[in-house]
């Protein structure tokens, strides 16, 4: 301005530009998108990360190494003085593994008298193939003397060896697994005896100490008793407490109360569900511990306010026209909201309970402390047999040392996220189909 | 007859009134449902719940309560001796009494005969039948479990011809009040109202089932240990006292739990914070829809995985990173290659904490943002001001309460986590201010007090409930007054 007024020859000056910081305000426009860009992509790159993570050290807990030979079920070993027939327990006791370890042995040319070769073939083989054989001699008898041809799993380091997770580079003393053993190893791969199999036994098998015999089966088991007494009482229940709050409650301290105090349930510590299961359900009651019966009321009272929440936005969002519609032909409230409301909005409360659902299904902290976490290697035949979850398998596998149940580990957590995922698409799907707008 | 069995029992007898009251219903009507007042099917439904729903509520006070009548009786019954014995050990007797009588409803009696005068041979009999006893029977067990078994039988008798009678006089009752006039829909629209407010009330029990068994047990252990001690120790040290060596108690610092539970969480939210704010501006004011549809769900695909997998993730890659780097880095600048950054350590749990909790952040802060109104974003975009301008001085202090409130949500949520500290933070309770090593937090404490065997005597095990109660109480408060901050910032827009 002074400039302006300091040239009274009338030169027209340009007017010197006010500097209103243009460039440094767009740079910092600039400047705070990339922060948005930034803060999205690292949030998106740690999902990338942590999936990433999970399925290179799990996708080879699907496959298992295996040693097809022949093996003599030999008269010598298992029955020496010919006594089944008198003393059942002959065959359950009968030393297996050495017979495993002859055929192996036999396959490597290992000879009979070389003790310290036969403990490395031995140290080659999983301890499980003694229920293994075991249990294909009690099954069939006949076969004692004859020899067959027997798939048997390959202990947890030759494993490891074999799918090239153990660095062979290190000095010998220093790894599981021996020179000698990784040349064994590759004679009966060559042989074609020992060979990557699919591995059925991490989704069929029990606990086991043994990571190559180690499965989830039980924890399956458990986990799917415990979502159908999820379901079986939560929707229900749920369903039942959001009609009344939504349609029938009037406004007073009471309805208050009970909606304070869903707000909160949804957000206690799910640690502090385990607490209330431990004190009433285990101590108070005498239910058993470590059972899914326990573990699925524990999830049913968490689980209770997420599908409260969700069938009372789904109630909601069915328009009054509705409900007057019905209540103008004649229809009590009970019949609108029976007959009406609630088949309107059952695709919402459905989303809304597959969601708790699964949320249930990955919950670990409340389930430990009703003592899941117990070692169970047998089926659980009913909700009051002690058993496992999923989500509690996958943190007992953390614990162990051994290298091997890192790979079990994801391959337990590939099963679980895979589960989550059908869950969720499915409610998804549920919602795309279903959804009306109004 | 056994409860399942009654239950099934009384399911048919509903069944069948339902069947009878319709037809009556009809019949009464002349074959013309408009002469009714309600619709058949309401008599039948009116017919059976008068016939199973009192005998339901009666079932479930008798299976209740008759066990504490028993057992006191069977208790009053013990000799002289045992009753002089402590609580604990006179439990002990009753659960070997009622071991017993479970294992001799599996004995024949001839078998129960055979060895009633030698308990010792009883143990190893039921032993094989599958029934484990903690310990070898005394004669007077024997005698009690009898007893014991007697009662429970004519408790069970009694119980099973009170409950069908109840069924059938409410059937016969309800059967002979239908009649045309009759407002049946009416009176099963009560029960099924008395139904819903039932199932609404769950949630009051839940909290204060939380609240009255964390506080009986929480005083159980305040009754041994001090509350001074416990909310203002510095010490950390709960003994596994041997059996009988019960003068060490051992030492129950809340402290430096809460610091762990705290320093790990304000981590988190270190993280979790800048990324969620900004993943949730740029989301909502930035990204085109394209960009938004893909990347919101993707986030929350973060809040889907569970806990332990964020823990496992923490434990095998996150900490050994962590480690390896850090004694890469210490190798470059003094030459000594030593891990300054433990593989479990507060840095390691709060950051992987901190990115589960980025997709909470960011949700609850988007909806936040989108809820300000259009027009304050206009007028300041009219005026002059940049986006991000616009963001950073009108729509952020707008939306600033309810954000406050979405992060005090977080931070409850931060504080209450469990898996990913149990698996990544250490077990170690110290009060120190690096983040490279490892801390505690008291859900951690909780796990480790209450998994393997525990005894509810201990005050190493009642902690738990001691420490359950403060963690409740500290989320309580921060729910609660974030929900406070949450609906009074709402008001101003509606």
């Amino acid at each position: 301005m002074t400039d302006v007024v300091s040239s009274p020859a009338g030169v027209l000056d340009k007017p010197a530009r006010r500097d209103i910081g243009i460039k440094r305000r767009y740079r910092a426009e600039r400047r705070f998108r990339a922060y948005g860009v930034a803060a999205l992509s690292f949030g998106l790159l740690f999902l990338a990360l942590l999936l990433w993570s999970v399925v290179s050290k799990g996708y080879t807990a699907f496959q298992q190494t295996m040693i097809t030979v022949p093996v003599e079920f030999s008269e010598q070993v298992i029955d020496k003085d010919n006594e089944r027939a008198t003393d059942p327990q002959k065959l359950m006791t009968a030393n297996y593994p050495i017979i495993a370890r002859n055929a192996v042995a036999k396959a490597l040319g290992v000879a009979e008298t070389d003790t310290s070769g036969l403990r490395a073939v031995n140290q080659m083989i999983s301890n499980s193939v003694r229920s293994q054989l075991r249990d294909m001699v009690v099954a069939n008898p006949q076969i004692i003397g004859t020899t067959q041809t027997v798939s048997l799993l390959a202990a947890g380091d030759i494993d490891s060896a074999w799918k090239g997770q153990i660095d062979l580079n290190v000095t010998e003393q220093n790894r599981k697994v021996s020179d000698q053993q990784v040349g064994w190893m590759n004679k009966l791969a060559e042989a074609g005896a020992l060979a990557k199999h699919f591995n059925g036994g991490i989704l069929f098998n029990g606990a086991s100490s043994r990571p190559e015999a180690a499965g989830v089966g039980v924890a399956l088991i458990g986990s799917f008793y415990m979502m159908l007494i999820v379901l079986v009482l939560s929707l229900p229940i749920g369903v039942a407490a959001s009609i009344y709050l939504e349609e029938f409650a009037p406004k007073n301290k009471f309805t208050d109360l009970i909606e304070v105090n869903i707000n909160n349930l949804a957000a206690v510590p799910s640690i502090v569900y385990g607490l209330l299961g431990l004190a009433v359900f285990v101590n108070f009651m005498g239910m058993p511990r470590s059972a899914s019966l326990v573990g699925g009321l524990v999830l049913t009272l968490m689980t209770l306010p997420t599908i409260i929440i969700a069938t009372r936005a789904a109630l909601k969002a069915v328009p009054p026209s509705i409900r007057a519609a019905a209540l103008g032909l004649g229809a009590s409230k009970m019949q609108t909201i029976f007959h009406h409301v609630l088949p309107l909005a059952m695709p919402g409360i459905l989303t809304g309970t597959i969601i708790g659902l699964a949320h249930a299904l990955g919950e670990t902290a409340p389930l430990l402390l009703i003592g899941m976490v117990a070692f169970v290697a047998n089926y659980p035949t009913t909700p009051m047999d002690p058993s496992t979850a999923l989500p509690v398998q996958i943190y007992m596998w953390a614990n162990e040392a051994e290298r091997a149940f890192v790979e079990r580990t994801s391959g337990a957590i590939i099963i679980l996220l895979l589960f989550l995922i059908v869950m969720n698409v499915g409610a998804i799907l549920l919602r795309r189909r279903f959804e009306r707008r109004w | 007859m056994s409860t399942p069995l009654i239950l099934l029992v009384l399911a048919i007898i509903a069944i069948v009134c339902y069947v009878a009251g319709t037809r009556r219903a009809l019949a009464i009507a002349g074959g013309v449902s408009s002469n009714l007042h309600s619709r058949q099917g309401y008599y039948g439904s009116f017919v059976a719940i008068c016939a199973a729903v009192p005998a339901v509520i009666v079932l479930a006070i008798w299976l209740i309560a008759s066990p504490f009548y028993i057992n006191s009786t069977v208790t009053s019954g013990f000799p002289d001796e045992v009753k002089a014995q402590t609580e604990a050990q006179q439990g002990l007797s009753f659960g070997m009494v009622s071991g017993l009588a479970r294992g001799m409803d599996v004995l024949t009696l001839e078998e129960i005969d055979k060895v009633g005068a030698n308990p010792v041979e009883l143990r190893s009999l039921l032993g094989t039948k599958g029934v484990a006893l903690a310990g070898d029977p005394e004669p007077w067990m024997v005698a009690s479990a009898g007893d014991l078994n007697a009662m429970q039988k004519i408790s069970n008798r009694i119980m099973t011809v009170i409950v069908l009678i109840i069924a059938l006089a409410g059937a016969g009752l309800s059967y002979v009040r239908i009649a045309p006039r009759f407002r049946a829909r009416n009176r099963v629209e009560k029960v099924i109202l008395s139904a819903l407010i039932l199932a609404s009330s769950i949630a009051i029990v839940t909290t204060i089932g939380i609240v009255m068994s964390m506080l009986t047990e929480a005083g159980h252990f305040f009754g041994r240990i001090s509350p001074w001690e416990f909310f203002f120790g510095t010490v950390w040290d709960p003994r596994f006292a041997a059996a009988g060596a019960t003068a060490s108690e051992g030492q129950f610092g809340l402290i430096p739990l809460l610091a762990g539970t705290l320093y790990i969480g304000f981590v988190a939210m270190l993280v979790a914070v800048p990324v969620g704010l900004f993943s949730a501006i740029y989301m909502s004011e930035y990204a085109s829809p394209k960009v938004r549809a893909v990347a919101k769900p993707l986030l929350e695909v973060l809040a889907g995985i569970p806990t332990i997998v964020y823990g496992f993730f923490a434990l095998t890659s996150v900490g050994p990173f962590l480690r390896d780097i850090s004694a890469q880095l210490s190798g470059l600048t003094t030459g000594e290659y030593v891990n300054f950054i433990q593989a479990q350590s507060v840095l390691t749990a709060g950051f992987v904490m901190g990115i589960m909790l980025i997709p909470y952040v960011s949700s609850l802060s988007d909806d936040i943002i989108t809820a300000v109104p259009r027009a304050l974003r206009d007028g300041s975009l009219g005026l002059g001001a940049t986006k991000s301008e616009t963001i950073k001085k009108v729509v952020m202090p707008a939306a600033l309460p309810g954000v406050v409130g979405a992060l005090l949500m977080t931070a409850s949520r931060a504080i209450g986590e469990t898996m990913i500290v149990v698996l990544a933070a250490g077990v170690a309770a110290r009060m120190q201010l690096n983040p490279f090593e490892p801390m505690t937090t008291v859900t951690v404490k909780i796990v480790s007090q209450l998994t393997g065997d525990l005894e509810f005597t201990s005050p190493q095990t009642l902690v738990a409930f001691a420490l359950g109660i403060t963690l409740f109480a500290i989320t309580l408060c921060l729910n609660i007054y974030a929900l406070f901050i949450v609906r009074k910032y709402r008001e101003q827009y509606e």
